[in-house]
C-alpha cells in the first residue's frame, strides 16, 4: 500500500517535472506545425473557421506555385551571399583574432574597443552611410556588397569568439613549433588552425544563421528582383491586398529547411558559442 | 532631399543642420515612435527575463530527451525575424487564423478578436511575438551562468533548512547578477532596434500605433526620401542607446566595488 502511493506521488513528481517541458516543446514548435499544415491544405479547408489542426488529404499544389516564383533563385542567393559571408567573415575573423592573441602591438587595446563599439551601433541608422559607400563603389545589387555587409555585423562576434579561442591553445605550442623550424604562417596552418576546428564550426554556424535571416540590408542594399535573398523574397509573396497563406507558408517551410537542420545537429555547438559571446563579450 | 551634411559637419555647414533636430523635437510621429518602442522593450524584456530564468532552471537539470528540448528552445531564436512576423501575422488572422481559432473552440472570446486592426492588441500581438522568439535566446545566456554556480551551495542551504524561494532569491539572483546584467544589456538594445518584427507583422498599423522609431527612421529615409532627417532621427536612435547602455554599465559596475 505504501509503495503504491510513494510510487503514485513519483509519478505526479515526474509529471510536473515533464510537463513544463512538454509545454515548451509545443510551444516552440506550433508555428511551424501550422506552416506545415496550412501549406499541405486544400483551398477549401484552408478558410474553414474554426481551423482544422490535422490534415487528412494533404495537396502539394502549393508547393508547386511557390517554384512558378523565382523561388529557386532566391535560395540560391541566399546561400551564396551566406557562403561569400562566411568566408569573408572567417579570414578577417582568424587575422584579427590571431594578432590580438600573439602578437604584441600598440594600440592593441584600442583596436578590442573599436570592435566592441561597432558591434554597438544599431544597424538602422547604418543603413543609410552603407547605401551611400556601396553605391559609389558600385556594389549595389552585388553579392559582394551585401556579404560585406554581412561580415561587418557578424565581425565583432566572431573576432571575440576566435580570440577567446585562440588564447586557450598554449603558446608553447606556437614556441616548439618555431624551434623546429617553422614559420609564422606554417605554424598557424598546421598547429593553430587544427586546434581550433570545433570553435571555427560553431563561429560558422552562427555566422551562417545571421546571414540567412538577415532582412534590412538584404532588403535596402538588392533591388533587384533576381537578386533577392530568402527573407526578402517570401515577403514578397504577398500581393498588393491578398496574401496567398498556404503559399507563403510553403515558401517560410522550405526556406528555413536548412535552419531546422542546424539546429537539430549542432544544437550544443550553437548553445556554446552563443554563451561564450555573451558572457565573455 | 535635405541637406546631408548635417552628419558631417567638417564639410564646413555645421549649423544649418541642427534644424533637423530641432524638427524632431516637435515631431508628433517622432515621440510615438520612440515612446512606442520604450514601452515595448521594458515589457519584452521583462517578460522575457522572467521566462528564460525559468526555461533555464528547466534546461539546466539532467533529464532524457535534453537534446531535443535544447533543439526546441533553440528554435524560435534561430527563426528569421522577419519570416516569423509574416507566420504569426497568418496565426493572428481576424477570420481563419490560429489564435482566434483555438480561443473560439475553448470558449475565451464568443467574436473573432481583430488583433491587429486595434492598436491595444496589436500592442499585445507584438509583445507575445517577441517574447516567443527571444525568450530563448535569454535562457540560453543565463543557463551558462546558472552552471557556473556550485551545486553544493544549495546543499548547504537545504541543510540550513531554506526554502526554494529563499534559495533563489539568497543564492541563485545575487550570483546571477552579472549575467543577468549582460542579457538585459544585449537584449534591451536589440528591442530597441526592432524593425522586421513590426514591419511584418502590423507595418505599423493601425494608423502608425505601432510604429518602432527604427520604423519611422525607415520611413523617413527610405519612403520619403529625406536622407537629411532619417540621419538625424538615427543620431537620436543612437543617443538613447548610447545612454541606455551608460546607466546598465554603471549598474554592472557599481555591483563590483
Amino acid at each position: 500500500m505504501a509503495t503504491g502511493k510513494e510510487a503514485a506521488h513519483d509519478v505526479f513528481q515526474k509529471s510536473l517535472f515533464y510537463l513544463p517541458i512538454l509545454a515548451l516543446v509545443v510551444i516552440s514548435f506550433f508555428p511551424l506545425y501550422w506552416l506545415l499544415i496550412t501549406s499541405l491544405k486544400p483551398l477549401t479547408e484552408l478558410y474553414a473557421m474554426p481551423p482544422k489542426l490535422i490534415v487528412l488529404d494533404p495537396v502539394f499544389q502549393h508547393y508547386r506555385s511557390v517554384f512558378e516564383q523565382p523561388f529557386g533563385e532566391y535560395y540560391r542567393n541566399s546561400a551564396v551571399v551566406a557562403c561569400y559571408t562566411l568566408v569573408l567573415s572567417l579570414v578577417f575573423g582568424y587575422m584579427i583574432g590571431y594578432a590580438v592573441s600573439r602578437l604584441r602591438f600598440r594600440g592593441k587595446q584600442l583596436i578590442l574597443l573599436v570592435v566592441v563599439a561597432t558591434s554597438m551601433f544599431p544597424p538602422m541608422t547604418m543603413v543609410l552611410p552603407i547605401f551611400v559607400a556601396l553605391r559609389d563603389l558600385g556594389l549595389i545589387n552585388s553579392y559582394i556588397g551585401l556579404s560585406l555587409t554581412h561580415a561587418a555585423f557578424g565581425l565583432p562576434m566572431i573576432i571575440w569568439l576566435l580570440s577567446a579561442l585562440l588564447n586557450e591553445i598554449p603558446k608553447e605550442l606556437d614556441e616548439a613549433a618555431y624551434v623546429d623550424g617553422a614559420s609564422r604562417l606554417r605554424t598557424f596552418f598546421s598547429v593553430i588552425l587544427p586546434l581550433s576546428g570545433p570553435a571555427t564550426v560553431t563561429a560558422s554556424i552562427l555566422v551562417f544563421v545571421h546571414s540567412w535571416n538577415e532582412f534590412l540590408f538584404s532588403f535596402t542594399l538588392m533591388s533587384k528582383a533576381s537578386l533577392r535573398t530568402l527573407p526578402v523574397g517570401v515577403m514578397m509573396f504577398q500581393g498588393e491586398h491578398d496574401f496567398p497563406w498556404a503559399t507563403i507558408s510553403a515558401a517560410i517551410l522550405l526556406s528555413v529547411v536548412p535552419l531546422v537542420l542546424l539546429i537539430f545537429l549542432f544544437q550544443k555547438k550553437i548553445v556554446s558559442g552563443l554563451t561564450n559571446g555573451a558572457v565573455k563579450g | 532631399m535635405h541637406d546631408i551634411s548635417i552628419t558631417e559637419p567638417w564639410l564646413g555647414q555645421p549649423f544649418t543642420g541642427f534644424e533637423n533636430y530641432a524638427k524632431a523635437f516637435r515631431d508628433g510621429r517622432f515621440w510615438h515612435s520612440l515612446g512606442f518602442t520604450l514601452s515595448f522593450s521594458t515589457v519584452t524584456v521583462v517578460f522575457e527575463l522572467v521566462i528564460g530564468l525559468y526555461l533555464a532552471s528547466i534546461a539546466n537539470r539532467t533529464f532524457r530527451f535534453r537534446g531535443f528540448v535544447r533543439a526546441a528552445i533553440l528554435f524560435p531564436w534561430a527563426l528569421p525575424t522577419i519570416t516569423n512576423a509574416l507566420t504569426w501575422r497568418w496565426m493572428f488572422n481576424q477570420d481563419y487564423g490560429l489564435i482566434n481559432g483555438l480561443l473560439l473552440m475553448l470558449g475565451f472570446i464568443k467574436e473573432p478578436l481583430n488583433w491587429l486592426g486595434d492598436s491595444t492588441l496589436a500592442y499585445i500581438a507584438i509583445c507575445i511575438v517577441a517574447i516567443w522568439k527571444t525568450s530563448s535566446f535569454m535562457a540560453i545566456i543565463l543557463l551558462a551562468g546558472l552552471q557556473s554556480i556550485p551545486g553544493n551551495l544549495y546543499e548547504a542551504a537545504r541543510i540550513d533548512g531554506a526554502g526554494r524561494v529563499q534559495m533563489l532569491v539568497r543564492i541563485t539572483l545575487p550570483l546571477l547578477r552579472n549575467v543577468i546584467l549582460v542579457s538585459l544589456i544585449l537584449r534591451t538594445l536589440a528591442a530597441m532596434q526592432a524593425f522586421d518584427l513590426m514591419y511584418g507583422l502590423t507595418q505599423g498599423g493601425p494608423g502608425n500605433d505601432t510604429e518602432s522609431l527604427p520604423m519611422y527612421i525607415y520611413a523617413t529615409t527610405f519612403v520619403d526620401m529625406q536622407w537629411g532627417y532619417g540621419s538625424a532621427l538615427g543620431v537620436l536612435l543612437f543617443i538613447v542607446l548610447l545612454l541606455i547602455s551608460m546607466i546598465y554599465i554603471k549598474w554592472l559596475y557599481d555591483g563590483d566595488r
